[in-house]
């Protein structure tokens, strides 16, 4: 047995304790991804009648639902068909029945999103079998549209179940292609993206450039639902018409890469033309999607796009240099970083600690040949795979200025004595950060705005009384 | 209304919301719902029965019992979330029970430890990679006094020993490591993991600690989790009294306070639900006498406060006095500030473990009426201490579904509603005003007189912010 290092917090920030955390092989402590079913709900909810539904134990259900209201401040509906130990015995197929009976007879919905948790996937549940019993035991009607993703939390990540339910949602609702039938809009996917904002952002550009398009799932409108007074279960979202289009599609523009690859495979498949984009976050992430809307429209982008492109350089030249040369540490959903990574090399920011435990080689390959492709990228590290106590260690050896990742960095971020500016999900300890968005040219003045007026509130915070000024 | 009429409307309503639901689902869920009346012979509710599937239930799991709520607090234990990701992921740092500590050094409450299963462990089994990962906590964190090992769904279904791995490497490592099998598929709610976890306590910590003398005042808080600081607030309350809280369960506590759990005069059991099995356990063992108490609200507090002194000699009753004597004016001042403005306003209560009964004289204590309760998880033994606190047409139910919380509040028209997260949007969108009741709303604490102010203060802010009276637009008709 190793000699005891007794432990203290001075022990914890040494480059030797650094070591033997990074020699961790199996212990994960304190990860940055969730598991598939999570996102699974999420999709769900983007489609106009939707009832996403577990097919597993109801603990999950109430955790998902949990999780995604504390980040919103807002309801999330949905159910599951609460597994027990018999199930476990004698498979789920009774549950599931019972429970698409009731939750179709009280809910009304349009469409029911089954997904699985882990109970189902373990004991090998069959849904498409099951689901052909409930329909012949008529506990839904035999057209009634049931939309299904195998998203085991044992594989992937959040990303990958919303991923999953995408190509589920599509399957289920949409008609096979014709190519008389070929409609004249583009299917815009935003991938995981847990800001209402910028779904509303994807939709007022679109607008802007007279794009035809349809946002799918688009579930803005209900994780940002306004308060009338009265709580409506379904709010406006992706309509089942045009659902029903889905696959007759001029076009797809998936708005991410790391939270799609099962999505365009399918719409591969289905020979659906499709263009994957990184996560329009920054200036040069946002020229590529304008201009992918500008080639898909044929049409020139308007005046007023260059203009609001314009404002975004202008706030990047007035604010740089409370960015040039600043050290940071990033960690979340590999899409978002890309994003954030490309915007502070933009700003000349420099990246140094990088961790995405839900990371892919696709992925990795992809951030360090941007990294590479930056003079301010030189000194970064993408630490694929692993966590924020791995992050913790690399914060208080090699020190940075600040960090910018979900409400799970502040004791990171409280340990090294640095900001935490949240962008990702969840954000459960600040206000609003969700109805603001990142993407876009708006999106590149918002993240200016938190990133520089954060420094500077600490400026202001911690500078003596001589060097106070009016002035920053 | 007439008491009767009023007892009436209310059975209708549970008749009129029972309407949506397929027969069997009716069936099931009528005996569920119930209107305290005189004879209270139809307030009997079915309880602990499985959940309806298919209809929105904010019941969690036996995992969230387990983990979230019993062992998550102990914060010199590292508690293993073993398995896939998720269920760690979703219970990490949202349960609000604070504990003081040096993180990462003896205090580990704020972390997220999970063994991340991914497909091979499901093929191959998790045991080989729980050992490693002991071996690396061991490492990583020497002052930890102990691993828990809390089990979810696929380590059950697979056949994993996590038994065997924990007698293993307890021996290796010389810590206790103890295996928790709150599965998520075990039981139909939070309960059972309560009781596994209490269970787990039983048979691998307690009566096992460093030999203790039991001082003649030395007292234990048994199923209080320190949200929000409450059992701080309790405690202090109990030392002025001239009481020594020698261990709490489980809210800041430490392993030696498990393993120590019996050595006391006296335990105070807070949530009778998650905890009552190993309190009456150490008393049939150790013969360690055990009581309930409540600290909600100036009322109660000097009722406990006068039943607890009771077992205890008169220098304690004296002390005693003296700590309502204090404390009596300034919660008296509260009444006097707060009262006026929520004097006749009426509550709705749907929460966890003790709540819907404990803090129903807290609410008195303001003026309010609290005219409907439930509970997630609740046993028979829970609606019979329920129902001596509640007014004659009082609605009851169990397990209420997101639908039938939505219709009886909107018949039932309360000035506010007070339960958790999932529903808590919903009521807020409706207009209602709304607190958290597992959480506090990220406030609190609401236990003792430190709380009591805290309390009235929320409720009032709820019930009477100016936000509420912008919902409607101008324009609108």
């Amino acid at each position: 047995m190793e000699t005891k290092t007794k432990a203290t917090t001075a022990w914890l920030n040494t480059v030797e304790y650094r070591e033997k955390n990074f020699a961790r092989e199996k212990l994960v402590i304190n990860p940055a991804k969730a598991c598939q079913p999570l996102g699974a709900l999420l999709c769900a909810l983007g489609v106009e009648g939707c009832l996403p539904f577990t097919h597993g134990s109801q603990g999950c259900t109430a955790y998902f639902r949990s999780t995604l209201s504390r980040h919103y401040r807002e309801p999330i509906a949905a159910v599951s068909d609460s597994m027990t130990e018999d199930s476990a015995v004698f498979g789920g197929q009774s549950n599931l029945i019972e429970g698409l009976k009731n939750a179709y007879a009280v809910y009304n919905p349009k469409v029911i999103a089954i997904f699985t948790s882990c109970m189902a996937e373990v004991i090998g549940d069959d849904i498409n079998a099951y689901l052909g019993n409930a329909r012949e035991q008529e506990a839904i009607p035999q057209d009634f549209p049931v939309a299904q993703a195998n998203t085991p939390s044992f594989k992937g990540s959040h990303i990958t179940g919303y991923d999953t339910m995408l190509k589920g949602l599509i399957d289920c609702l949409a008609t096979p292609r014709q190519e008389d039938k070929i409609n004249d809009r583009l299917y815009v996917v935003p991938g995981f993206d847990t800001y209402p904002a910028n779904l509303r952002e994807y939709k007022r550009l679109l607008k802007m450039m007279d794009a035809p398009y349809t946002l799918l799932p688009d579930y803005s409108d209900v994780v940002d639902a306004p308060n009338l007074g009265t709580f409506e279960l379904y709010q406006k979202a992706t309509s089942i018409s045009e659902m029903n289009d889905a696959l007759n599609a001029a076009s797809y523009l998936l708005c991410q890469t790391y939270s799609t690859p099962t999505t365009s495979k399918y719409l591969a498949s289905k020979a659906v033309p499709f263009e994957t984009l990184s996560m329009p976050i920054g200036v040069a992430g946002t020229d590529k999607f304008i201009e992918s809307v500008a080639k898909f429209t044929e049409k020139d982008v308007p005046e007023e796009i260059t203009m609001e492109r314009g404002r975004a350089i202008d706030a990047m030249t007035d604010s740089h240099q409370y960015i040039h040369g600043k050290k940071f540490a990033l960690f979340g959903d590999p899409d978002v970083l890309i994003g954030l990574v490309s915007f502070l090399l933009e700003m000349g920011g420099e990246p140094v600690h990088i961790v995405c435990t839900n990371s892919t080689p696709l992925f990795k390959k992809a951030m360090e040949s941007l990294l590479a492709s930056s003079p301010y990228g030189q000194g970064a590290t993408l630490y694929a795979g692993k966590d924020l106590w791995h992050l913790r260690s690399l914060l208080v050896t090699e020190p940075v200025d600040m960090l910018i990742g979900d409400s799970h960095g502040k004791w990171a971020a409280r340990d090294a004595n640095i900001p935490l500016v949240r962008v990702g999900f969840p954000i459960t300890d600040r206000v609003n950060l969700h109805r603001y968005p990142i993407i876009g040219y708006s999106g590149v003045i918002n993240l200016i705005t938190m990133i520089v007026n954060t420094f500077l509130e600490d400026v202001d915070r911690n500078s003596p009384e001589a060097y106070f000024e009016m002035m920053r | 209304m007439s008491i009767k009429e009023t007892i009436d409307f209310r059975k209708q309503v549970i008749e009129d919301v029972l309407e949506v639901y397929p027969e069997k689902a009716k069936k099931n869920r009528r005996q569920h719902l119930a209107v305290k009346d005189s004879e209270c012979s139809s307030c009997a509710v079915k309880s602990n029965a499985k959940t309806v599937p298919g209809i929105m239930t904010a019941r969690g799991c036996a995992y969230a019992g387990a983990k979230g709520v019993v062992w998550g607090p102990v914060k010199d234990v590292v508690h293993i979330s073993h398995g896939p990701v998720g269920c760690g992921y979703y219970s990490w740092g949202n349960r609000r029970n604070l504990a003081d500590g040096e993180i990462g050094v003896d205090n580990f409450v704020p972390f997220l430890f999970t063994s991340d299963f991914q497909e091979s462990d499901i093929i191959y089994g998790g045991d080989k990679k729980l050992e490693k990962i002991i071996s690396e906590v061991v490492g990583l964190f020497p002052n930890a006094k102990g691993v828990s090992v809390l089990s979810e769904c696929p380590v059950g279904l697979i056949g994993d020993d996590i038994e065997s791995v924990a007698r293993r490497t307890s021996l290796e490592h010389g810590l206790p490591v103890i295996p928790v099998r709150c599965e998520g598929f075990r039981g139909i709610s939070q309960s059972l993991g309560h009781h596994i976890a209490n269970d787990a306590i039983r048979d691998h910590l307690l009566g096992k600690g460093p030999a203790r003398e039991v001082g003649k005042y030395d007292i234990g808080i048994i199923g209080d989790y320190n949200i929000g600081g409450d059992a701080w607030a309790s405690k202090k309350i109990l030392e002025e009294m001239g009481l020594k809280v020698v261990n709490i369960w489980t809210g800041d506590s430490t392993m030696e306070m498990l393993q120590n759990g019996h050595l006391v005069k006296l335990n105070l059991i807070h949530c009778f639900r998650s905890m009552n099995y190993i309190a009456k356990h150490m008393e049939d063992t150790y013969g360690t006498p055990w009581m309930e108490f409540n600290f909600f609200g100036p009322t109660k507090i000097k009722e406990s406060i006068l039943k607890i002194a009771a077992q205890f000699d008169e220098s304690i009753l004296e002390k005693a006095l003296a700590v309502i004597a204090k404390y009596e004016p300034l919660m008296q001042k509260m009444i006097d500030t707060y009262r006026p403005r929520l004097d006749g306003k009426s509550v709705m209560l749907y929460v966890g473990g003790l709540r819907p009964r404990h803090i129903v004289g807290a609410y008195e204590d303001l003026g309010m009426e609290v005219i409907g309760t439930g509970y997630e998880f609740a046993h028979k033994e829970d609606y019979e201490k329920t129902l001596p606190a509640l007014k004659e047409g009082t609605l009851i139910y169990d397990d209420v579904t997101a639908l039938e919380l939505e219709e009886f509040v909107m018949k039932l028209k309360p000035d506010l509603v007070g339960s958790g997260i999932k529903e808590k949007y919903v009521f807020e969108k409706m207009g209602l005003p709304f607190r958290q009741m597992h959480s506090w709303d990220y406030s609190g604490p609401y236990h003792g007189y430190e709380g009591f102010p805290i309390f009235a203060r929320d409720m009032d802010m709820a019930i009477n912010s100016p936000t509420w009276k912008s919902i409607k637009a101008p324009w609108t008709k």
